[in-house]
């Protein structure tokens, strides 16, 4: 809501400047979106008498204007608006001028004649096409008569005044309003505030003769009219017009007017009907029937049904309630008698009517937040009180009520004790006590108890800490004092989990891979890509597109979209791990279980190429190497074991390989599926992801210190030839199983099946290093190990010992 | 000649010819003609026979002092010579040390996850918990125990996405203030906990908005928890983030689980508060929501309100990341540039 500075100033004498106000207004009330001066920016715009009008000579639709802008001579404008007359006051942009949108106006020529700046519409001063009165949109403006030409236009529009835009909080309805703003205020700045009471002339005959209102009172708690005879239909005062148009409120005709004005200064939405169109002399606010039908003032036409209340005439809806009111009963030119409405709805009702026929507007956005409802009478009196002074009109006698639910005000204890040991205060009772009644709160006290009741328009506050926080607030957040929590000690310590997540971040991090975040909403394809058990997906019922439709089953697919959209950008080398979860969902459980991964994608290369190293293009054994140098740092007590898997859909079946502790497959590593990579649009990558939740499930081995042997090791290679079929972990096995007491450790170092190899063989070339822990080991002991090694080799795996 | 004259004469030819030696040959060539058992000196020592007994120990002594400085001369100037060979072999070796260094493969942590770590540290040393919940929420705990009932205002359709009626993806990790208050033994001391996490809203991605995010949540529930401890713990953080020229304001705000309800600000990064278009002239940042815990969610939690309270507050560490970097597009979090990712290198 956009609130009047010099509105507020006619009621509080306040000396601080917009600015400050606002910012005031921001540390105890609401957030402010912005202040805004209309005329700030703008330069030499002022009013001119338009002269004479005659029409361009090469032009349909120019006319060349004299103005007198209070200046000797007049001054030449060609002007191209249609509605320009002579003999009017408008809006003289003079040459060196500057406009809205700090546009600057010179001295030129239009077609040939020359023109001496601007005769201007309201947009081209910085006004919203909204609130251009209708007559002017599609024109210049015409400024009443008594104008001076010569001055400022600013002060005729309005344009000196300040306006605060407040962007109140769901919990502050009262501040939608100038009295409510004003009653905050005046708590703020500790200054008493005198509001308006409306005071009706009720010079026609009763109401009860001409109106009945049925209202249902669980659906519009209160319901009340009045009727206003004789008005006569005009454009509201130019006071009224500043008022609305700087409220951002389009001014319409006085009556029109007339309700706006009333809802920005009481908060009370108002809607004027043309009562001469009203079916009968009845109303009802009733839930619409199925099938009827309202075309509302936008001309918006709308399907009714149960589920929406109606104010209706003995025939149809004339008004969707609380919402907008209806075409066929709206106030006209021709309109003589209105019926006001004042009214309570359920804000429930009028939050779903809202945003069912997606019509909100500012009397929903009032009923929604609750209105005050101690003021309904008040706001329907100022209303008619000003029918009749702005437009002769003729106040019947009493109001029509329909409904007359006025609740009765909270009645809150609070206790001082309460007060500072909740707020970390010493405040006194007489400081305390002082601001809620500054509030317009009443308090009674009993030592240190207090009774507070509030007034209804506050119908945020029910419980002692909403009375709190408004003691906080008009007290000043800056006033508190600055302390940290006290108290029985407690530890802040990671648990074990944690902990270990955080050594995985910092180990793969170690190695060479970046930490990604990617999203956990994909495409319903990419869900259930790579999967490593099977589950059911879990889909979001209303998603925004597609690509984010489906909760991850896989954290490899989110890195190869991070790898694609670093390879669209020309990143080649690209090594992520990302650590997250993925949703496991049973048939039949709405809900899927979390499982943390760990998952790492690697493109291009690792080490980059340097002036003194050439690039080495990532591969299997790299990822491997990656993945085991991890898990070593996790401690796993157990053997970690790969063993090729050639089943994986999206996996290169030869280059994929299943990662096994104890014999249980915690996830997988290799290289992606060329034509899955392709479908990505990446190059080769190699990925791996395992399962997080099961590594910090298992039992850890502790660190333990090993003796160093004093005594010298020994070291024997062994070099072979083997089928293809055999593996290095065969022969490992093998060795190690076979080595003896002495074995110290098992290390390949060559691997060979090239030219000098016979086909369907490899070379494998392997180092044994023999020590003794507590002598120095004799020469024969380790030869007779070899050999035995050597045997085993050659009978059990069919090696050729070379 | 006296055997000492002739022992000056052998002192001063000695000394010089060491000098004229250019390498270690020649060294070694003076060495053993000088001081060899075949040399002038020892030939000089063996003439002492002839010498008196009184002379005797006099030329001895004599000639060990010329013996002992030839020897130390000999000694110095091979080590001239050697460090001069030394010296011409590493002033071979020169290399420009302005070549790069070989790379290394090295990662780098997220730059949110080292702003949540930061702020688990912090929050960790005064003594909190770290907890992480489900990003799979019930209605139940996403709202309603946060005192969002289904009617709310503030709860509407289109920010969140449902997965049924009553599943969702969390909103906020508010929903751990229910779990944890639930599950807390109060006997057992206070509550005080942080807990990082993933949250969703069912938002259109584009620089300032992303369909997921991270928040963390905080809440301390004891028996005399004031509002100045948390306007204290949040000063603190501040100054964990920011650094200590950073100011804490609080403006009343509304969230439907606190009351009061506070929004943080804090001292512009760009203009230290004096006002610029980053601030929108106000010299001030709003960062976080914050607020004393609603009686009806320690109500709901099955917490006595009357005797237990405290404070909640909720950071999003993808802003903090946004205001302390200057990143000017949220998107940039999720779609992982390496590029980007590795801009954030600082340690400690």
């Amino acid at each position: 809501m956009k609130i009047s500075y010099n509105w507020i100033k006619e009621y509080l004498d306040l000396d601080v400047k917009p600015v400050d106000l606002a910012e005031k207004i921001e540390r105890t009330s609401v957030e402010v979106d912005d202040v805004v001066t209309p005329s700030e920016g703008l330069k030499k715009i002022v009013v001119g008498h338009v002269l004479s009008v005659e029409a361009h000579p090469d032009s349909d639709h120019l006319h060349i204007c004299q103005v007198d802008v209070g200046e000797d001579e007049p001054l030449q404008i060609v002007c191209g608006a249609p509605n320009i007359a002579k003999g009017q006051m408008v809006i003289v942009a003079l040459p060196g001028s500057r406009i809205a949108g700090n546009v600057k106006i010179k001295k030129s020529k239009m077609r040939g004649i020359p023109s001496a700046g601007m005769i201007c519409a309201l947009q081209e001063i910085g006004f919203s096409d909204d609130v251009v009165p209708k007559d002017y949109v599609d024109g210049i403006y015409v400024l009443p008569a008594d104008a001076t030409p010569g001055d400022d236009v600013y002060d005729y529009l309005g344009m000196n005044d300040s306006l605060i835009d407040l962007d109140v909080t769901p919990n502050r309805g009262d501040m939608l309003s100038l009295n409510g703003t004003l009653r905050d205020l005046a708590a703020i700045y500790d200054k008493p505030v005198t509001l308006d009471q409306p005071e009706v002339k009720e010079t026609g005959e009763a109401i009860a003769d001409q109106l009945t209102i049925h209202a249902d009172a669980d659906l519009a708690p209160q319901y009340r009219m009045r009727l206003v005879k004789q008005v006569k239909i005009t454009p509201s005062p130019m006071w009224l017009q500043i008022r609305l148009w700087n409220a951002g409120y389009r001014p319409i005709n006085n009556v029109v007017d007339i309700t706006n004005y009333i809802m920005l200064k009481y908060g009370q939405p108002l809607h004027a009907f043309d009562y001469d169109k009203f079916a009968g002399q009845d109303v009802y606010v009733r839930n619409a029937k199925a099938g009827e039908k309202l075309t509302t003032l936008d001309e918006g036409e709308h399907d009714l049904d149960d589920h929406d209340i109606v104010i209706a005439d003995d025939q149809a809806p004339i008004a969707l309630a609380g919402v907008m009111g209806g075409l066929t009963t709206s106030i006209t030119d021709e309109t003589t008698t209105v019926a006001i409405e004042a009214a309570v709805f359920e804000h429930d009702h009028i939050r779903k009517a809202a945003q069912r026929h997606n019509l909100h507007t500012d009397a929903s956005q009032r009923f929604e937040r609750g209105i005050n409802r101690a003021g309904v009478q008040d706001a329907l009196d100022a209303a008619a009180e000003m029918m009749t002074d702005l437009a002769d009109g003729v106040v019947q006698t009493g109001t029509a009520v329909g409904s007359d639910n006025v609740p009765e005000p909270a009645v809150i204890p609070l206790s001082l004790t309460h007060v500072n040991a909740v707020l970390g205060t010493t405040l006194e009772l007489a400081k305390v006590v002082h601001i809620l009644e500054s509030l317009g709160f009443t308090v009674a006290t009993a030592g240190e108890d207090m009774t507070v009741t509030v007034p209804i328009r506050r119908n945020d506050i029910h419980i002692p800490a909403d009375l709190l926080e408004e003691i906080a607030r008009i007290y000043g957040y800056d006033e508190l004092p600055t302390t940290l929590p006290t108290g029985r000690m407690t530890m802040g310590t990671l648990t074990s989990a944690q902990k270990l997540m955080r050594a995985t971040r910092h180990s793969l991090e170690g190695l060479g891979l970046n930490q990604a975040i990617s999203y956990a909403l994909t495409t319903a394809d990419k869900a259930k890509m790579f999967m490593m058990q099977p589950s059911a997906e879990t889909d979001l019922a209303w998603p925004m597109s597609t690509d984010h439709a489906v909760l991850r089953m896989n954290v490899v697919t989110g890195l190869l979209d991070d790898i694609a959209y670093n390879t669209a950008r020309k990143v080649k080398d690209v090594a992520l791990y990302e650590q997250g979860r993925v949703f496991y969902r049973e048939d039949g459980n709405d809900r899927p279980s979390e499982e943390e991964h760990i998952a790492g994608a690697i493109t291009g290369t690792l080490m980059p190429a340097g002036w003194n190293q050439p690039a080495k293009d990532v591969d299997f054994y790299q990822i491997k190497g990656i993945v085991a140098a991890y898990l070593k740092d996790m401690a796993i007590n157990g053997d970690v074991t790969y063993e090729a898997n050639a089943d994986m859909p999206e996996m290169h079946p030869g280059r994929t390989a299943d990662i096994l502790v104890h014999g249980h497959r915690i996830g997988f590593m290799g290289q992606v599926h060329p034509t899955i990579a392709k479908k990505f649009k990446i190059g080769a990558t190699y990925v791996f992801e395992l399962n997080l939740q099961a590594i910090i499930d298992m039992p850890k081995q502790e660190n333990q210190y090993d003796v160093i042997s004093r005594y010298p090791a020994i070291t024997r290679d062994i070099a072979m030839l083997v089928p293809d079929e055999v593996t290095n972990d065969q022969i490992v096995a093998l060795i190690e199983k076979r080595g003896g007491a002495f074995l110290q450790s098992v290390k390949l170092f060559d691997v060979y099946d090239g030219v000098k190899v016979p086909k369907g063989k490899k070379s494998l070339a392997y180092t044994l290093t023999y020590q003794d822990k507590h002598e120095t080991l004799v020469d024969d002991a380790v030869t007779q190990a070899f050999e035995k090694v050597e045997k085993r080799l050659q009978d059990d795996l069919g090696a050729e010992i070379r | 000649m006296s055997l000492k004259d002739k022992l000056d004469e052998l002192h001063q030819r000695g000394l010089a010819e060491i000098k004229k030696s250019t390498d270690l040959k020649d060294v070694n060539q003076v060495r053993v003609s000088l001081l060899g058992k075949k040399g002038p000196i020892t030939e000089v020592l063996r003439g002492m026979r002839d010498l008196d007994a009184e002379e005797r120990p006099k030329v001895g002594a004599f000639a060990n002092e010329i013996r002992d400085d030839l020897t130390a001369a000999l000694t110095k100037r091979r080590e001239e010579l050697e460090n001069a060979v030394l010296n011409a072999r590493l002033a071979n070796e020169t290399i420009d040390v302005t070549l790069p260094g070989t790379p290394v493969a090295k990662g780098e942590p997220h730059v949110i996850q080292q702003i949540i770590d930061q702020i688990e540290d912090l929050f960790l040393g005064m003594g909190y918990q770290v907890l992480s919940g489900p990003e799979v929420e019930e209605d139940k705990y996403n709202f309603e125990m946060m005192n969002l009932p289904k009617n709310h205002p503030a709860r509407d359709m289109q920010d969140t996405f449902y997965i049924t009626k009553e599943i969702l993806m969390r909103t906020q990790t508010s929903p751990m203030q229910a779990r944890t208050l639930e599950k807390h033994d109060f006997s057992q001391g206070p509550l005080k906990m942080i807990s990082p996490g993933v949250v969703y809203r069912r938002d259109t991605d584009d620089p300032t908005h992303s369909h997921q995010f991270h928040q963390v949540e905080g809440l301390v529930i004891d028996k005399h928890i004031t509002m100045a401890d948390l306007k204290g713990t949040l000063q603190v953080l501040a100054h964990e983030l920011f650094g200590d020229k950073f100011d804490v304001r609080l403006r009343p705000s509304y969230f439907p689980f606190t009351e009061p309800s506070v929004e943080a600000d804090i001292t512009c990064f760009n203009c230290g508060g004096k006002g610029c278009n980053v601030c929108k002239n106000t010299g001030w940042i709003e960062v976080l929501g914050a607020g004393m815990v609603h009686p009806n969610v320690l109500k709901m939690a099955g917490v006595d309100p009357d005797v237990y309270g405290g404070f909640a507050f909720g950071v999003g560490p993808d802003r903090f990341a946004m205001l302390k970097y200057g990143v000017d597009d949220i998107r940039n979090f999720y779609l992982n540039d390496v590029r980007f990712l590795t801009q954030f290198t600082k340690k400690g």
